[in-house]
């Protein structure tokens, strides 16, 4: 074993084999907090090695947010008057 | 005495330990509660802590029962839109949609005596929501039946990144050939941050099946959490977690096609 292949294998045990693709379906459960343990490690081993990983989390972050802040649409003033008028017949009764 | 420990080994206590006190889950709480706008602006003060958050719920409800109709205009402005994206999650048509947002609103009303408040007002107009968008469905039988959501649908078995995008063989198989690149910096941080962004994310949310659509609408744009989406759904918290990964991953992979300028028209 050369140099080289030492090199790749100590890596290899310590991330524990988690591939790119390993990690890109397992994002969701590490956001969630459900991975165990030990995967979390290797997961989080892996993302220190990956940048091609830690800019896929980034952008993963970043969707989430920026779902979290779609604005929405206002509500019509016809639909409004109409169940506002509503309103003022269920105060009534 | 404050131990004070780096990111990873607070995400590390966080994740395993969720009764440690933890400065993180501290400060999440706090940024939490600013998010949360209040609709009656005269009873909330800015600084408004954990305690007080239910209160403000019930002075709202107080308010809606004696009549109040600022407040119930308030309450039509803060969620008349989101209802409006949910309805379309399990009704296909715009037009349906409404009549069922409207609904809602007439069945928030013959409820609203009869809240009890066990659960937040939100998820509660959301449950209304739900039951009438899916009877609506039925009748016209476009509904999404979870329990025919399984494993085995193709929209479950499709990989989060297109697998052309890793190696196939080698040492590193399965590590990445072309990774994605960055959105920090340049054209795609702007356009990130931009309108015409967020009006193609709402397509690409109506474009996400049903079943991921319902999930990814109440968890990441309605910020309800996982256990709230399991009972409005009334599907199991691995399910839920499944159907949360497609639709990011579908929707992250729109997103990165739209700003790195593959897919935009203008």
């Amino acid at each position: 074993m050369n140099r080289e292949e030492l090199r790749l294998h100590v890596i290899d045990t310590l991330a524990g084999k988690v591939t790119c693709k390993e990690f890109t379906e397992a994002i969701t459960d590490y956001l969630e907090g459900k991975l165990s343990f030990l995967f979390w490690l290797r997961f989080q081993m892996h993302l220190g090695m990956c940048l091609g990983c830690r800019i896929y989390l980034r952008q993963m972050k970043q969707t989430i947010n920026k779902l979290g802040h779609l604005p929405n649409d206002p509500i019509p003033p016809a639909v409004r008057e109409e169940l506002l008028q509503r309103f003022r017949t269920w105060k009534t009764k | 005495m404050e131990i004070r420990y780096n990111s990873a080994a607070q995400a590390l206590i966080a994740s395993h330990f969720p009764w440690a006190p933890s400065p993180t889950r501290k400060a999440m709480q706090k940024q939490g509660l600013r998010q949360t706008d209040s609709v009656l602006p005269s009873t909330s003060a800015p600084g408004a802590t954990q305690t007080e958050q239910p209160l403000d719920e019930q002075r709202l409800l107080e308010a809606l029962r004696k009549g109040n109709e600022a407040t119930f205009v308030s309450l039509l402005n803060r969620y008349h839109g989101s209802l409006i994206r949910l309805a379309m999650a399990h009704v296909s048509d715009r037009s349906v949609a409404e009549e069922v947002v409207q609904e809602t609103w007439l069945g928030v009303l013959e409820g609203l005596d009869r809240f009890e408040g066990r659960s937040s007002l939100k998820t509660w107009i959301f449950r209304i929501l739900t039951n009438k968008a899916k009877t609506r469905g039925i009748r016209e039988s476009r509904h999404v039946s979870f329990s025919a959501v399984s494993a085995s649908d193709d929209n479950l078995e499709e990989p989060a990144v297109d697998p052309a995008r890793f190696q196939t063989s080698g040492f590193w198989v399965d590590h990445w050939a072309s990774p994605p690149r960055s959105w920090d910096e340049g054209t795609p941080e702007k356009l990130l941050l931009s309108k015409e962004t967020s009006v193609y994310l709402e397509e690409a949310i109506q474009a996400l099946p049903p079943n991921l659509r319902q999930v990814l609408i109440m968890r990441d744009v309605e910020g309800l959490s996982s256990k709230e989406v399991c009972a409005l759904l009334e599907i199991s918290e691995t399910n839920q977690r499944v159907l949360l990964h497609r639709a990011r991953s579908k929707v992250r992979r729109a997103l990165e096609r739209y700003l790195e300028g593959g897919n935009r028209q203008a």
